[in-house]
């Protein structure tokens, strides 16, 4: 599995992709998806909630187990992803694509600074990235 | 088990039982009632009354075939060895169901005046007696309904108790990572937030992590013993003083109490309050889920807060007499009447047939048969803590994970040889976790069964690991979709036929 | 009789089978495998009884059964949330099974197709009973239900403050403030007559027959809770709904009760079980087990547990509720009595309880010095105010062999709640009628 390069990553294992109309789109990552298994549903803000950068964003289900979803960047929550909402199994199909899971007008785009490049997240992954929190 | 022959000819109308609604025809009816022999009185008006009642209409012969067949699709303790950790499935003797079921007891009513039920008010105040014999505690209560309500008394009781001294900082409870999930659910429905203690390589409690947690703002502990891991922490005396010092107080989960059985009392450890599992150590059957009891013993500290009723004994003339009573500061009614009954009415023959001897063999056969299957599998199977047991063991499944096959493939391939499986994933704090308890009510040959199919099992996940993956082979059903279930849920009858 | 000392019918292992196990550990005796508890507390002197065969214990229990008064030998008249109503025998007969009797909590349900498919069931009978959308697979008793709802109704408004009728059962109400305190909830009562809703009201709780044996007029009550934004709750009597509209068509939001009336024998207060139903829109915030129909690996249909996450054993602290075993086994006896009794029985129980209620009360309402002081419809209990305590008049029905009604008088001034269901006959009926009029002359 290839990280797309676009994206920044956090240790939480999500995903931020920024995109030219000054949206950040946020979703899990493939390895987040792979260790929850098989996602049945999700909890995610309504829009217009304020996020804190690492704090909580939501909760991501899967058969026997839940998970807190941390938002990689602080901002305001524009939208939802309606069809992961009622079809949970594309975050499994297309973590990167998809799969995303809300879109964030960014508070501080210096926050990006505190994430990851893929070639970093790869690394991170096959040093410590197995121990999930 | 096996598919009625229907299944491959392609005459079974669908795979599994047709529902009640879907076998409903106008005009059947499972049940006769007498004609109304007072003359017939005044309806209240027409918009207070129901226009239709969606319920099923079936013969009584139709009622009783579906269910027993639906019985037959289970696995139980009357018809395998199931020896799942944590939840003691020991035989569960028949006559005790007669004795529930005896006029007189089965047929009264809970708000009767008290003196037209003092038989059951005095076995009631008995059974209290042994239970508090058992955890070496001073009073009981026996009105909470099951475990995890016992818990939550538990937790309230501290609570209490901590705000009547005028100790109104102590929001925490500790709780040990290795904890079944319901300490920390009861803990927080009490008002609590939890501070989770880790356990050493060892398998005990980490003091030093417990010393340092140990603060003013400590309500108490929620500790099991043995533990989840199935051991006997060697300090729990240590234990029990540190949070005492800091001024919290020790609760004991029973659900691990039928490795203890007489040998030592919670109470002469330290522990202020106990709840015991009547459908665990005193042999009242489970019932896919229930009825259970999960009565209370406090040390005499405590006694004040206890949830009501309790029955007491006074004397009336010359004669001993019973009633309910609610402790002077009580935590409240814990359900709508006294306790269940008809499981305590069970548990109660268990301990008087048994008697202080039979209840220290049960708990010595228990351990030892923990313990033959430790040894006997040690060799196949990982151990993550090299030690004794008590009443169970905590095998791992890492070695077998390594080939590809989880602990789950090795429970579902157990069902194929007519064995439930262990308890799986649990504790949390072990990698593939296989807990087992045999209890004390299976024979040697029983073990030695079991010993074989785990030996092969292991086997087949070197050599045919696929066989593993696919089980079960011979249930009702094979594996279920069990996302497709949470993702799309369907929870009731709904008339498919549009 | 000679042998190796005492032995134990559920014990199977003999001596010689414990040195062989032990010879297998590699241990010499037993005590050697609780060498971590500390020597001098081990293997304490303690206060039991020795042990007895099961038929010492059968003539113990049956000795005590006689000191009860029962059914055999009385009729009774005491409801108040537990009632005696008929059990056809089918209902034990399969619940005795050992195949649903001793298996645990379905957690592998290639081998529990049974009892998941029962609960199933159960959950569907509850939801056509109560016309809601979804059901659990039941709570500890119809008590603890309504104290779960309540707080259920707190999670889904994010307040914390309910509100109950002053008709609901005194004892629901002690079970909800010990659920409900320690979270810091409140519960105030308000009066039927003016119910008044709060704008900060979690919820408004009505019981549906309440406490009183009345039936609440629901459609006003649901406008009350609604245009405060809070949900309606409401207790139910299982039976009553033969007869009167459910609440889910009042568009009530949970609606919890206590099914010991359907099959379910009294038992002195339980096993009973609580039936726990809501709006679709709730389902993640539901207390409790649910079961769920799918499919196996071959298409087949088989049923799981599902929507496991709000459950202590996986949200743990944060778990909708700490309920872990409940009552499963008399759910599926409820589930059994309903198929029975099916869509024509419930209706001619619920029939046979309100004539004959309503037959009793206008014998009793004839009996100088007793009255009634409601008008409101009621269906299987009503208040009868006596001319003397109603501890007096109880006292002298049991004289002849009678159980009365509850006594309620801290609510009604010598207030007595009466009971009548399908159990009693009319010879009962006028037999409670002469004693009244007896204990009436006698108390004077």
């Amino acid at each position: 599995m290839s990280y797309p390069q676009a994206f920044r990553y956090s240790k939480e294992h999500e995903w931020v992709r920024l995109d030219e109309d000054g949206t950040a789109v946020v979703g899990v990552t493939h390895f987040a998806q792979e260790q929850l298994g098989d996602i049945v549903y999700l909890a995610l803000p309504e829009p217009g909630t304020s996020v804190v950068q690492f704090a909580k964003l939501g909760e991501v289900e899967s058969v026997k187990a839940v998970s807190d979803i941390f938002s990689p960047l602080g901002g305001t929550v524009l939208e939802v992803n309606k069809e992961a909402v009622d079809h949970p199994e594309v975050v499994n199909q297309e973590p990167h694509g998809r799969g995303w899971l809300v879109k964030l007008k960014p508070g501080d785009l210096g926050g990006v600074r505190n994430l990851m490049t893929a070639q970093e997240y790869e690394a991170f992954l096959a040093a410590d990235g197995t121990k999930r929190h | 088990m096996r598919q009625p022959p229907g299944e491959e000819s392609g005459l079974c109308r669908e795979s599994g039982l047709t529902l009640l609604m879907d076998q409903s025809r106008p005009g059947r009816v499972g049940a006769s009632l007498p004609e109304l022999d007072v003359p017939p009185q005044e309806l209240p008006p027409d918009d207070l009354l129901r226009r239709d009642l969606p319920l099923p209409e079936v013969s009584e012969p139709e009622v009783v075939r579906y269910f027993t067949r639906l019985s037959q699709m289970n696995f139980s303790v009357d018809t395998n060895f199931y020896p799942l950790g944590s939840c003691t499935m020991k035989y569960n003797p028949k006559w005790h169901d007669d004795v529930a079921a005896m006029p007189g007891m089965a047929d009264i009513h809970p708000l009767q005046p008290e003196e037209t039920v003092q038989g059951s008010l005095e076995l009631m105040y008995r059974l209290q007696r042994y239970i508090c014999e058992i955890a070496g505690l001073a009073e009981s209560s026996l009105s909470t309904l099951a475990g995890a309500q016992g818990e939550l008394a538990g937790v309230l009781m501290m609570r209490a108790y901590h705000l009547d001294r005028g100790d109104r900082q102590r929001k925490v409870i500790l709780i040990p990572d290795s904890a079944h999930g319901t300490n920390p659910a009861s803990a927080a429905m009490g008002g609590f937030s939890v501070v989770s203690i880790p356990s050493t390589a060892q398998g005990d409690m980490d003091l030093e992590a417990l010393s340092s947690a140990a603060s003013p703002e400590v309500a108490g502990l929620m500790i099991t013993l043995p533990s989840t891991l199935g051991l006997f922490d060697r300090h729990i005396r240590e234990i029990c003083q540190i949070v005492h010092r800091c001024g919290g107080l020790v609760y004991g989960d029973g659900a691990n109490m039928n490795a203890l059985l007489g040998k030592v009392t919670l109470g002469a450890l330290g522990f202020d309050i106990v709840h015991l599992n009547l459908h665990k150590t005193f042999s009242t059957p489970h019932g896919g889920g229930g009825p259970g009891a999960g009565p209370v013993c406090v040390a005499q500290h405590l006694a004040q807060f206890l949830p009501a009723p309790v029955v007491e004994e006074f004397r009336s003339t010359d004669e001993r007499c019973y009633r309910f009573a609610t402790p002077e500061q009580s935590i409240g009614l814990a359900g709508a009447f006294h306790g269940n009954f008809g499981v305590l009415l069970r548990a109660y023959c268990y301990i008087r047939s048994m008697g202080k001897a039979g209840l220290r063999q049960a708990s010595e056969d228990a351990v030892l048969n923990a313990n033959y299957l430790l040894s006997r599998l040690r060799d196949v199977y990982h151990l993550p803590y090299d030690r004794r047991c008590m009443h169970e063991v905590v095998f791992s499944a890492r070695n077998q994970k390594a080939g590809g096959v989880r602990a789950l493939d090795i429970a579902k391939r157990l069902l194929d040889f007519g064995i439930h499986p262990p308890t799986m994933y649990f504790p949390l704090t072990v990698e593939e976790a296989l807990m087992i308890e045999p209890t004390e009510t299976e024979s040697k040959e029983t073990l030695d069964y079991f010993i074989d199919v785990m030996r092969q099992v292991a086997k087949e996940a070197q050599e045919k690991p696929e066989v593993l993956k696919l089980a079960p082979h011979h249930t009702p059903v094979s594996r279920l979709d069990e996302a497709k279930a949470a993702r799309q849920p369907d929870l009731r009858w709904r008339n498919r036929k549009g | 009789m000679e042998g190796p000392g005492p032995s134990w019918p559920y014990l199977p292992n003999t001596p010689s089978d414990r040195q062989e196990m032990l010879r297998a550990i590699g241990v010499s005796s037993v005590e050697d495998l609780f060498a971590d508890i500390p020597d001098e507390l081990l293997n304490p002197a303690l206060q039991l009884p020795t042990p007895a065969a099961e038929l010492d214990v059968r003539r113990e229990v049956e000795a005590l059964a006689r000191q009860n008064a029962s059914p055999g030998g009385y009729s009774y008249f005491l409801g108040g949330g537990a009632y005696r109503h008929f059990i056809p025998s089918l209902v034990g007969r399969i619940t005795s099974r050992g195949e649903l009797a001793t298996c645990y909590t379905p957690y592998q349900p290639e081998v529990s197709q049974g009892t998941l498919q029962a609960t199933y069931e159960f959950q569907s009978l509850v939801c056509g009973l109560t016309a809601m959308d979804v059901a659990n697979a039941g709570m500890y008793d119809g008590a603890t239900a309504l104290a779960e709802a309540v707080l259920m109704a707190c999670r889904v408004t994010g307040r914390d403050r309910a509100i109950a009728l002053d008709t609901l059962s005194p004892r629901y109400k002690r079970v909800i403030e010990t659920y409900v305190r320690p979270q810091g909830i409140t519960v105030d009562m308000v009066p039927f007559t003016v119910p008044e809703v709060p704008d900060d009201a979690a919820c408004l709780v009505a019981q549906y027959p309440n406490f009183l044996g009345n039936i609440e007029d629901l459609a006003f009550l649901e406008r009350k809770a609604h245009e405060k934004k809070a949900l309606l709750v409401v207790s139910v009597d299982p039976i009553a709904l033969g007869l009167f509209k459910s609440p889910g068509e009042y568009a009530a939001d949970v609606v919890t009760g206590e099914c010991q009336p359907l099959g379910i024998g009294l038992s002195f207060g339980g096993p009973y079980v609580g039936l726990f139903a809501c709006r679709e829109r709730y389902v993640r915030q539901m207390p409790g087990r649910i079961v769920g129909r799918t499919t196996d690996s071959q298409g087949r249909t088989g049923y799981v547990l599902t929507l496991q996450t709000r459950e202590q054993h996986i949200r743990r602290e944060r778990a909708t509720s700490n309920i872990c075993t409940s009552e499963a086994l008399v759910a599926t006896s409820a589930a059994i009595y309903l198929a029975a009794l099916g869509r024509q029985g419930l209706r001619r129980v619920a029939e046979l309880c309100y004539h004959k209620a309503h037959y009793a009360a206008s014998l009793i309402r004839e009996v100088p010095g007793y009255k009634l002081p409601f008008q409101a419809p009621f269906f299987k209990e009503f208040i009868v105010q006596v001319p003397a305590p109603v501890k007096e008049i109880n006292r002298r029905l049991l004289d002849r062999k009678i159980i009365g009604g509850l006594d309620i008088s801290d609510l009604v001034p010598n207030g007595m709640l009466l009971c009548v269901t399908e159990m009693n006959t009319k010879e009962e009926i006028h037999a409670l009628r002469d004693a009244l009029a007896w204990a009436a002359r006698e108390a004077r």
